[in-house]
This record gives structure tokens, sequence and C-alpha cells, in this order.
């Protein structure tokens, strides 16, 4: 999937000029936690919510703070913004914000803001990918780690003419194997079941009683 | 309590049938049927012929090109149309058959007019037992489900009379189609008991499924552990129940009673005995008229065990729901006819034995684990406070 499909396209940007104040209050009421600064249409940095909070005082002191009003973000801000291109993909992405552990990307195509990213739109994509949100029943099956097993399981739901919202392979806790966890687009899924095991593998159900 | 009572009825019902092989099987429906009339529990002024739905009220909780597509399927005598998928037909899961539409048209309309006779007064409860088809959604048939008889009965409620509803799903898959059809509504209230979605379908059904905009805090899910037995399910019922129904106060209340929580059951993974199909009508009943001047529209739902527990679960149902004392016998005369046919032997009590089955062995954590859910869900939820 590319960045495009994932990534919120309404951004709402402020200028190098916005007060601080101004732009704490617009994180507050959109509920969001970054804020790109353009500049004649080109990003030039970006603030996020705790830049904001750093600039407060102390909570504890309850004059009003003149200097909030008149300070611009540009003079906090953070600039050299680690960007990402609408075609390039979510899980590299993922891997920018992980491995630079920041919280979010502007999306940026020909010099202009044209989306962002941010953990929570991955998170989201993640939860979009694993099937939750289709009626599936979820069966987990153990493979031995070797080439060839799940095209094995695919031709046992052909065979039986059904559907898999989503399917993940992930590494067993048992040496040599693999688990393929499917969401199946089905109430029933005993038969898909019983030609599993009659393939020989195990299948992972509810956990056995007891 | 004054019960007159309407038992919605027609050989028809028969027809919403996917096949010899598919576990939706229309047989449990004449078994209970033929069983509440060995009873003599069936005078014939109870029994009301349903009506097709019309295309206006199905309109209401479905896409006009998804009701097109299932009259298109209709006219199909195999799975011939690829474009069906898209709308979830022609799968294993809901397979086309020959005059679906008008099949399940026949349901729909069967549980609108079991409203439209309680709501209009007519009569006090009304049971519709080929109902209950709650994982439909709005341009998708799923889960065996092709329209949806509840949100259609519910939308037509609220049409016409502007009333408050409080549906209560018993089923043993979450009740999905009906909740996401009210999502944000705050004036019809879902409940849906059910196993956790962790490994069932549709796996949704989480605690934090609380409704939208307006309509937050109108749903209401309590996802059961698997293996979870008759106490530790009926201590969630009546934890959760009389609190709601006395906060929310609905004008009528619609329960779903699908009775795939059997331990028999071959689709879930509850533990319960015929014993709960007993007692949840009867809370119901109570809370009915505390709360609804009695206004109750029952619905079946699932069960798939059709020979051990679905003709005598529902028979309590409506035994309740119509006043009426049960034996404990399951009559002879019945056993002797179906047994026959049936692949393993008949219960031949309503209630199952307590040492039917052998105790569950983490019987406490389970019943622990259902607890805590419960008072996650209760509090999370903004009217009751």
């Amino acid at each position: 999937m590319l960045v495009e499909q994932a990534m919120t396209t309404d951004v709402i940007c402020v200028t190098p000029e916005t007060p601080i104040e101004e732009a704490l209050a617009i994180t507050t009421v959109n509920r969001i936690r970054h804020l790109p600064v353009v500049k004649d249409g080109e990003l030039v940095g970006i603030i996020s919510d705790r830049d904001l909070r750093n600039a407060m005082p102390s909570c504890l002191i309850e004059e009003e703070c003149e200097v909030l009003k008149d300070t611009p973000v540009g003079s906090i801000m953070k600039t050299n913004v680690t960007t990402a291109h609408p075609l390039d993909f979510v899980e590299d992405a993922a891997n920018i914000l992980y491995q630079k552990r920041i919280g979010c990307l502007p999306v940026v195509s020909c010099g202009k803001v044209v989306g962002i990213i941010t953990e929570r739109d991955i998170l989201h994509t993640l939860v979009e990918m694993m099937g939750v949100s289709s009626p599936t029943s979820r069966v987990e099956v153990q493979v031995p780690d070797r080439p060839g097993m799940l095209a094995e399981v695919a031709d046992i739901l052909r065979a039986r003419q059904m559907n898999a919202a989503s399917v993940m392979v992930f590494p067993s806790p048992t040496p040599g194997q693999k688990t393929i966890v499917l969401r199946l687009k089905t109430m029933d899924p005993r038969r898909f079941i019983s030609d599993v095991e009659n393939a020989g593998y195990k299948v992972v159900q509810p956990p056995a009683l007891g | 309590m004054n019960n007159r009572v309407a038992f919605i009825y027609s050989e028809s019902f028969l027809n919403y049938k996917f096949g010899e092989e598919h576990p939706f099987n229309p047989k449990r429906l004449q078994m209970t049927v033929d069983l509440i009339r060995e009873l003599r529990f069936l005078r014939d002024e109870q029994i009301v012929q349903p009506r097709h739905a019309t295309l206006e009220e199905l309109f209401r909780v479905h896409d006009p090109d998804f009701v097109h597509a299932v009259q298109h399927a209709s006219t199909l005598a195999v799975d011939a149309d690829p474009s069906a998928i898209g709308f979830g037909l022609g799968t294993e899961d809901t397979p086309i058959f020959p005059n679906m539409h008008e099949a399940t048209s026949l349901i729909v309309g069967g549980t609108v007019l079991a409203a439209e006779l309680v709501m209009s007064g007519t009569v006090d409860h009304a049971l519709n037992l080929a109902g209950g088809l709650h994982h439909s959604r709005r341009k998708e048939a799923s889960g065996f489900c092709v329209y949806n008889d509840i949100g259609a009965a519910i939308a037509y409620i609220k049409d016409r009379y502007n009333a408050r509803v409080l549906y209560l799903d018993t089923d043993a898959h979450h009740g999905d189609g009906v909740q996401w059809m009210f999502y944000d509504d705050p004036d019809v209230l879902t409940i849906s008991f059910h196993e956790t979605g962790k490994y069932l379908y549709p796996g949704t059904g989480d605690i934090e499924e609380r409704g939208d905009g307006r309509g937050y805090g109108y749903s209401l899910n309590i996802p059961l552990e698997p293996f979870t037995e008759d106490d530790s399910l009926l201590a969630s019922l009546n934890s959760v129940l009389p609190h709601v129904f006395h906060k929310f106060k609905p004008d009528v209340v619609i329960s779903q009673n699908g009775c795939d929580a059997h331990q028999y059951d071959p689709l879930t993974h509850l533990s319960a005995t015929t014993r709960i199909y007993r007692e949840i009508p009867k809370l119901v009943h109570e809370l009915a008229h505390e709360v609804c001047d009695g206004r109750w529209v029952a619905v079946g739902g699932g069960g798939y065990d059709i020979w051990r527990v679905v003709p005598r679960a529902w028979t309590m149902l409506w035994a309740e729901l119509s006043g009426q004392k049960l034996p404990d016998e399951v009559p002879q005369a019945w056993l002797d006819r179906w047994q026959s046919e049936a692949p393993v032997k008949l219960p031949g009590k309503f209630l199952d034995p307590i040492d039917l089955f052998p105790a569950i062995p983490r019987r406490a954590e389970i019943e622990e684990k259902n607890r805590i859910t419960v008072r996650r869900a209760m509090l999370g939820t903004p009217f009751l406070l």
C-alpha cells in the first residue's frame, strides 16, 4: 500500500508567523499533535504539541503570559523536516517513524504539502490490513517452515470456494514451524479446518479446554 | 401478566434454504412448530400469516443496489452471477437459491408484522422464529443472513411510532448487522451477549464498540469467554439487563433468540445447557412488563444443533411468551416422529441434566474474566450513570 492511500489529506498547517498561543489552540481544538509550518506554499518546518508545551510557562503559574501571544512558532519550530512522498510504501514510512523515533511525516509532492501520515494512520492501516473490520472467522494454522506451505493452505481454501479477508504469516514459538493466521469470510470454518487437519497440519482454534 | 400473543408462521418460511449441506437448516423450524403443536401450545387464533416486506420497508435499512442484486440473483438457478459476490451472495455462507428475494422478504415482512401487532396494541407479544437475521448489512448479505428483518422492524417502529427500541441479542455470534445499522442512533439501544470475536465469526462485538456520535453509549457489548457455562452467562445477563432497561426506558423490546450458545452447537464454543433458554425469555418477559407495558417482539436466530437444541429451546421461548407451563418431558409422540431421522439421540426432557457435561477445568477463571468484562462494559456507558 502507498502512503497516498493511508495519509490524511486535509492537513492543517500554520505559518512561521503564527503565534505560539494560536498554534496550541489549533492542536487542542482539532485534537492533533503536529502542525507543518508552511511559507509561500513550501514546507519550512514542523512543530509538535510537545514543542508548544515546552514553550509554555509552568501550569502552576496562573498569570497571563504575553510572550506566548507575541512569539511566532518560527522561532521554536524544527527545521530539516523528514518527509515522505505519496508514492512511498506505507511500510517504509512506518520504518522511518520507528527508526527516527518521530510521530509523523508531512507528505510532500512537487514542493507542496499534500498530506500527513502519522503513527495513528499507520496503526489504522495495519488494523484494516489484518481484516478486522469485515465479518470473519479467525483460524490459525501451524505449518512447517519450508517453501510452499502458504500455497498448500491456499489450495484448500480454493477447493472450498472460500475467501480470505486477510492472511498473515508469523514465526511460531515452536522451532521449525510457522503460524499462518487467516481471517476467513465464513461463519462456518469447520470443513476448512477438517481439510487442513486431514492434510496433516495443526489448527489452533480457541485454546483447548483446561 | 396479560398475554395476548401472536405466532407469525407460514410453511413458506421453510423456503429460506441454502441447500442440504448448509448448516442453516429450516427443518429446525419445522421440528419446533411440530413440538409446540404436539404440546397443544398453539391455538389457531394465535397464528398470524406473514406478508412480504415491501421494497420501501427493505430500503429503510438496505441499499437499493443490494436489494436489486438479490432480486436478480433470485431468478438464477445456480450461482452464475459474478457481480453478486460483491454483495456477499453466491458465497459458501450465503449461496444463491431460487426465489431468494421472496423467501427472505417474507421473513422480513413477518418480523415487521410482529412489530406492528405489538406496537398497535393488538397483542402484547409476538414471535417470528424464522426471523433473527442479525448479520445482514446495509449492502451485504453475511453469515447466512440475506436481509435484516430486525433492522427493518426497528426502522419501521421508529418511522411509524417514533418509539425508543431496546434490541437484545443473545445469539452466540455478535449481532453486528443490527448494531451497525443503528450505531449513531441514541433511540435504539443494541445489547449483544456473545462469544468473544477472538476466534468466532464475525470477529466484532468488543466492549469498546459503544456507538458513535449522538449514539455513543447506546451500543453495549458483552463478549463472553469461550466455554462460558450457564451460571456465568445468566449472571452476566442479570447484572446488566434490569439496570439497562430501567435507565433506558424503551417503549418496546426486540429480542433475538439464537440458541447456538449450547455446548452441543457445532459452530460456537460456549458451553451452556437448555437452562438458559428457559431463564433468558423469563427475564426479558418480566422486564418488558416492568418497563415497556409488556411490548415484546421476539425472533429466532442461530442454532445449528437442529436435533437436540433448537426445538426444545424455541418451544421454551414460546411457552414463556404465551404464559404456558412446560411439562418436564418432551412428548414421546414427537420423539418417535423425529428420532428415525436424527443422527443423534433426541433428549427426553426439556431441561438438560445438571451433570450432562463434565465440568470446565478453568471455570473459575472464565467466570472472573466475564465479570470483569461486564463491569468494564457498564462503566463506559454514560446513560447508566
